[in-house]
């Protein structure tokens, strides 16, 4: 069995509210202890940390790796390595792969393919209904059992109020989260660009504030009456800010996250007619990300997602309403939250709490913490490591980024997962 | 953004995409370039050799009739050859996607596309994706833009009205699904008009409105006063299927053009309609027919105005910038026709 000891770090762990010099010894694929030095501790292995900061691996609550049905656009292969090289250790998976995550078998499919590629930590979403198709139940208990950490139903609407009820009222049932992405079918109108100035000059059909709002109001008083657990994802604009920030001070069990690029591009960076910038949901305003910003700070939003969808060069191409919504966001996760703190948006704590103690905490897991006896998932970084987006960095398959040939600084050094080390510099 | 792109190193037009981002110097030297064009049409000679040896192609995924006919005449009035490709009923409905049909085109060395689309955004695309000696032309991109109708329209006005900064336009009609609407009112406050006035229903403004230049009214009979320049837009049908508006009496007694409602306007106000015109829906007859409608002049003014603009992309005038091109004309006799 290989012993670890990740030596002289600064260790940041927000779960046990730790920020101190000092090394992390690991056994079994498990944290022995966080201490100064353990006497007697025969390491197989050292990893030099100093100057470098040592944290819980990170837990990505929104990403799409493609493969089976989509492999032109990634594979497992090529999205777990790009997952570890950006310090993630645990993935929830949305269920809008094809097939559609709404049986058992496809829900150990995609671990077994996971495992297979060598990343052990995945979590499949199941899908709240049947094919996604917002009308029948999924077999959401079988879902569960067979590794779902959770249901949702993707981008797909559920058809009627009533369906969505009985689909959070069974989830409860079975005390299963509910991770929803707020957005109403019919206001949202095929639209590709948030209804501000920007799509107005470009004439672009574009997705009202009041898409996202609305229906986030109607699962809050859904989740009011069902009793279910929500998870709100990806959420984009000032309003919806608001009312999670209401409703928990009303007592509702419900916790949101936003994606990264949310918290830095507005409707204003979007290129006239970039598709790298085409996204769902849209780039909003200064206002509402400036809200974002904050409800993170205030802990309204509990997490940051990458909301990874990597795409071929072809889903790009073309005029830009044509164009596939999505970035292929987990290796600028690290550098994009890093740079939230050097603009004082938020703590340093704050921001590896968003992507490590927080996450776990929606997925009750026992992750996202450097907790003696909880299984090694650590991600060492270099805060002040300058890397540029380029095809000589870049792992994953989807080179849709914003920021291709951006030079970004902060990067990961080490990536273990369990006790083993997944990617190394 | 676009505006760069459009123009050469030496600041010179290479893609006509939009309006956004042209300057009032180069609006203006359109213009003039197209007065030297626009007499031609009532020669017995009606061609100049300026692009001689150019192949343009018409690339419409869209249909239409006005604009591809006057693209076409204006194109072979320069002595240009000229391709016609309805992708509609073509490549693309095989499964061929847009740049490989533009892959293929080029491969054909084309000097000019013409381009008609659907979607916001495509001839920006094209322009982007295409070898770098091609010129684009947009004529007409979903939502967002139609620049040469919104040129040959400041062409008819200026003919009429020639001093801009005294005038006070009204836009009537569906401006959020209008390419046309857009690129006029960039026009015309890049050429400095008193006032850009849009008169709708809610339903069919976009949000925002008010942040691209204009002045907002829902009710035609205060919309119209002191106005110059009435122009109309045409209204699809299947905006009353997606329940933007109840039916089409209903909207031509709220916002339709008759001859009474024109008296609101100044009495020597002209009538536009980028056209095809529903008679009875947005205008009626007696207006559209009527002494102060200008629109036959607009289409005929199509002509010389997209000649304008496909001799300078293709940078075959003999001008230097703000000088008056009167010599084009004579180009056909020294080009030896």
């Amino acid at each position: 069995m290989t012993r670890i000891c990740i030596a002289k770090g600064r260790i940041i762990d927000p779960a046990n509210d730790m920020d101190r010099v000092g090394s992390i010894y690991i056994e079994n694929g498990k944290i022995v202890s966080v201490t100064d030095e353990q006497a007697g501790f025969k390491a197989d292995k050292v990893i030099d940390a100093s100057d470098q900061i040592v944290c819980p691996g990170f837990i990505d609550l929104s990403t799409r790796l493609r493969d089976m049905g989509h492999s032109r656009k990634a594979t497992f292969k090529s999205e777990v390595i790009a997952a570890a090289s950006a310090g993630v250790t645990t993935l929830c998976l949305q269920p809008d792969t094809v097939p559609v995550i709404d049986t058992p078998a496809v829900a150990e499919l995609i671990k077994d393919l996971a495992q297979i590629a060598g990343y052990r930590q995945i979590y499949p979403i199941g899908a709240l209904t049947h094919k996604l198709d917002g009308v029948e139940l999924s077999s959401m208990l079988s879902l569960k059992n067979a590794g779902c950490i959770a249901v949702g139903n993707a981008n797909q609407p559920v058809k009627n109020l009533l369906i969505l009820r009985r689909a959070m009222e069974y989830a409860a049932s079975h005390d299963l989260l509910l991770m929803f992405r707020p957005n109403d079918f019919w206001l949202s109108n095929n639209g590709c660009a948030h209804e501000g100035v920007v799509a107005t000059r470009y004439g672009l059909p574009s997705i009202p504030e009041a898409a996202e709002t609305i229906a986030l109001a109607q699962c809050l008083e859904l989740a009011e009456l069902t009793g279910c657990r929500v998870h709100f994802g990806q959420l984009s604009s000032k309003r919806s800010v608001i009312q999670i920030h209401q409703a928990k001070k009303y007592g509702l069990r419900v916790s949101a996250d936003v994606a990264i690029h949310q918290l830095h591009l507005t409707e204003n960076d979007m290129q006239p007619f970039d598709s790298a910038y085409h996204v769902l949901p849209p780039l909003r305003t200064e206002a509402d990300k400036q809200y974002l910003r904050q409800g993170l700070a205030e802990g309204t939003l509990n997490s940051i997602c990458s909301d990874h969808q990597p795409h071929d060069l072809d889903a790009k191409l073309g005029a830009f309403p044509e164009t596939e919504p999505g970035i292929s966001a987990l290796e600028t996760l690290l550098p994009l939250m890093l740079r939230l703190v050097k603009q004082h948006a938020i703590t340093l704590e704050q921001g590896i709490g968003c992507l490590s103690a927080n996450p776990a905490r929606v997925l009750r897991l026992e992750s996202g913490a450097l907790t003696p006896g909880f299984a090694a998932d650590v991600c060492i970084f270099d805060p002040e490591l300058d890397w540029q987006v380029n095809a000589e960095n870049w792992k994953s398959q989807g080179v849709n980024t914003p920021f291709w040939g951006h030079t970004l600084k902060g990067r990961v050094t080490h990536t273990l997962q369990a006790g083993q080390i997944i990617y190394s510099l | 953004m676009i505006g760069n792109m459009q123009l050469n190193d030496e600041g010179k037009l290479k893609h006509f995409l939009s309006i956004e981002g042209l300057d009032k110097c180069l609006l203006t030297e359109i213009l003039d370039t197209a007065e030297s064009f626009a007499g031609m049409s009532a020669q017995q000679v009606k061609k100049v050799p300026l692009l001689r040896g150019k192949t343009i192609v018409n690339l419409f995924f869209e249909n239409s009739t006005r604009t591809r006919t006057t693209f076409e005449l204006a194109a072979t009035r320069l002595s240009a050859d000229v391709i016609n490709m309805n992708i509609a009923t073509s490549a693309t409905s095989k499964g061929e996607s847009l740049l490989d049909t533009i892959r293929n085109l080029e491969a054909m060395f084309v000097d000019m596309f013409v381009v008609r689309h659907a979607l916001s955004g495509a001839a920006h695309f094209i322009a982007q994706q295409t070898a770098s000696h091609i010129s684009v032309i947009n004529a007409g991109d979903g939502q967002h833009a139609h620049p040469t109708q919104a040129m040959l329209d400041m062409f008819t006005i200026r003919q009429l009205k020639p001093n801009f900064s005294n005038l006070r336009v009204a836009i009537i009609g569906d401006i959020l699904h209008s390419r046309v609407a857009r690129s006029e009112i960039q026009a015309l406050n890049t050429l400095g008009v008193a006032e850009v006035r849009v008169i709708a229903p809610k339903t069919l403004l976009p949000a925002h409105v008010e942040s691209l230049g204009v002045s907002v009214s829902h009710n035609l009979n205060e919309g119209l006063k002191d106005i110059d320049v009435v122009m109309m837009l045409r209204l699809q049908k299947e905006r009353m299927t997606s329940a933007l508006l109840p039916s089409e009496s209903e909207y031509f007694k709220c916002f339709g053009l008759t001859e009474e409602k024109l008296k609101i306007a100044k009495p020597d106000a002209i009538v536009m309609h980028p056209g095809p015109i529903n008679r009875g829906v947005e205008i009626d007859s007696k207006v559209a027919d009527g002494p102060q409608s200008v629109i036959l002049k607009q289409v005929s003014n199509g002509i010389a105005v997209r000649m304008a603009i496909m001799a300078m992309a293709m940078q075959t005038l003999p001008s230097s910038p703000g000088r008056p091109v009167t010599q084009a004309p004579s180009l056909a006799i020294t080009g030896g026709l």
